[in-house]
């Protein structure tokens, strides 16, 4: 009973806390066709606090400048800003050096610089990539037109019916001109967490490069990069209540210093003649061109936010809605779970007998809950669950058990609507 | 306010759990592909001609209620046309579905279509509406692209 109790008082003191976390993000107050609205498509985009609002208007409204080039204060100010987010960042993904945090637009950029960078200096025609059968596109494109160009090949890792990745698949397709591995840290449409380091060890093993597409992960768990062993790391600022248009790439120091330009332009070079350019060493030699300066100061920013909230409440709070949805959704007739790993996040995708995605979607929608529905980019994981679309629910530290329930109502509403 | 009876009318949910004229037609005429990938809307639309007229009109394929229910509820609404009085069918759909300004939409040239009247409120499934009427409109043009409305 002492027991209980002090669970009890943990959870009323955590709803507490949300509660207060809440007032952080104005957006999440608003009310939607007349009711409140429950934001549950957090792995789409996540929502802003104030503190990183009010960064980028601080920046913009006081702080903005060209950097790395002015010697006027204004400008060093600007430039101090600007290196002291990748500084936030290097401790974030707790990389080895500032030098290896190369801003980009999100995690598609990242993918898109490695394989276009990485991939053409190192990749020779019959050279592989190993990639899972729960990629986001941004995961699957880039290899494919690589391979295309280069007359390289695409190698899938399956999975199993629980979404799971087949592990001894995954050892058999790792050969001996495996050039590189990329992989999901987090599926966005079935919430797998994958073993990353271990995945990472068995393909250090054969002498290949790790890319992990981290954009689902950095939102929910801490990361860190040497420890996983990994080469590279992508992650998008958006989905970690940060800006959209800012996210980084970790890249290993040896790998980005023996890397050729992704794009040519200023910032990127040490001297240009019309003879011939020298390129700038790491992190500038990927960042060509006026970066997005506010963006990467109010990512710093979302970090700062992160840090102050705490890994033990966030993960204990969607690890809290995760159990209670999954619980939930079960009691809903004719509704079936995709993606039933024991290793997951809080994201949960889901098909209901009888009724699209989308007519859930726009059902849900007139109860002011926001639901992702679609492939979510994953059409192979679609096809491989032979389902057309699914309805998805991703949950952040700010979502409430109590909206849980709003969406369950929501749902069994939508029920009633189709008999 | 938009209310989720104008969107899901009776007339919709019943076309869409038993669709007329449900059917894959193996000596059609005209074969034309409907195609909507982001949403996994997909038909196909089959047509018999005699002359200018449709004489059968079949379609098969999955999606959405909308989707689903429009392209059954065309199927009845085109069959015995010609393929001028389709179009203008279509277009008179179209604008329906398509444009809040519309007013109060033709009821004796729409017949039970006017179920699809409420879709104008939700922009987002405007596609899912008209996806069926341009498949229908690229069998009769003969278009052997798939077409697609997102």
């Amino acid at each position: 009973m002492a027991m209980q109790g002090a669970v009890r008082t943990e959870r009323a003191s955590r709803a507490l806390d949300i509660l207060r976390i809440r007032r952080d993000f104005p957006l999440l107050g608003q009310t939607i066709r007349g009711k409140p609205l429950v934001y549950l498509d957090n792995a789409a985009t996540s929502q802003k606090p104030t503190s990183v609002v009010d960064c980028i208007s601080r920046f913009y409204s006081s702080e903005n400048a060209n950097i790395h080039r002015g010697v006027y204060q204004l400008s060093e100010r600007a430039t101090a800003a600007y290196e002291a987010a990748r500084c936030k960042a290097q401790r974030f993904l707790g990389a080895k050096s500032a030098s290896e945090i190369v801003f980009v637009r999100g995690t598609t950029e990242a993918i898109n610089l490695v394989a276009n960078s990485y991939g053409r200096s190192v990749f020779r025609a019959g050279d592989e990539v190993v990639i899972s059968g729960m990629e986001h596109h941004s995961n699957i494109v880039p290899w494919q037109l690589l391979c295309e160009s280069l007359g390289a090949n695409l190698r899938v890792v399956p999975l199993d019916a629980s979404g799971t990745l087949l592990m001894d698949e995954y050892e058999r397709c790792l050969g001996p001109r495996t050039k590189l591995v990329a992989l999901v840290h987090v599926s966005n449409s079935l919430g797998t967490i994958n073993p990353v380091k271990e995945l990472v060890a068995k393909a250090k093993e054969r002498g290949a490069a790790v890319l992990l597409d981290g954009a689902q992960a950095a939102p929910h768990m801490p990361i860190d990069v040497q420890d996983i062993g990994c080469d590279f790391y992508a992650i998008s600022g958006h989905k970690m209540f940060g800006p959209t248009g800012i996210g980084i790439l970790y890249g290993r120091e040896e790998l980005l210093k023996a890397m050729p330009p992704y794009q040519g332009g200023g910032e990127m070079i040490r001297t240009v003649t019309f003879e011939g350019t020298t390129f700038a060493p790491p992190p500038s030699r990927f960042e060509a061109g006026t970066p997005h300066i506010a963006g990467a100061v109010g990512l710093g920013a979302a970090i700062g936010y992160m840090d102050g909230i705490g890994w033990e409440l966030i993960q204990g709070q969607e690890a809290a809605l995760l159990e209670y949805a999954l619980t939930q959704l079960q009691t809903v007739p004719g509704l079936r779970i995709i993606g039933s790993a024991e290793s997951r996040a809080g994201v949960v995708s889901f098909i209901m007998e009888g009724v699209h995605a989308h007519d859930i979607g726009t059902i849900v929608d007139q109860e002011g809950v926001a639901i992702r529905t679609g492939h979510h980019c994953t059409q192979p994981v679609m096809d491989f669950f032979g389902v057309p679309a699914t309805a998805r629910a991703s949950f952040a530290f700010y979502n409430t058990i109590e909206e849980v329930d709003v969406l369950i109502g929501a749902l069994r509403k939508a029920r009633k609507v189709f008999g | 306010m938009a209310e989720l009876g104008d969107l899901y009318q009776q007339v919709i949910l019943d076309h869409n759990r038993s669709p007329r004229n449900f059917r894959v037609m193996e000596d059609a005429q005209r074969v034309a592909i409907g195609d909507n990938p982001l949403c996994g809307d997909k038909i196909k639309v089959y047509l018999k001609l005699d002359g200018d007229v449709i004489e059968e009109v079949s379609f098969h394929g999955s999606g959405c209620a909308i989707s689903q229910a429009s392209a059954s509820l065309m199927t009845t609404a085109v069959l015995g046309r010609t393929a001028d009085a389709a179009n203008e069918l279509f277009r008179m759909f179209h604008d329906m579905v398509t444009d809040p300004g519309q007013g109060e939409p033709n009821r004796k040239a729409l017949g039970k279509l006017v179920a699809f009247a409420g879709v104008r409120e939700f922009p987002a499934r405007v596609k899912c509406a008209n996806l069926a009427w341009h498949t229908l409109h690229a069998a009769l043009d003969q278009q052997a692209e798939p077409i697609s409305t997102e």
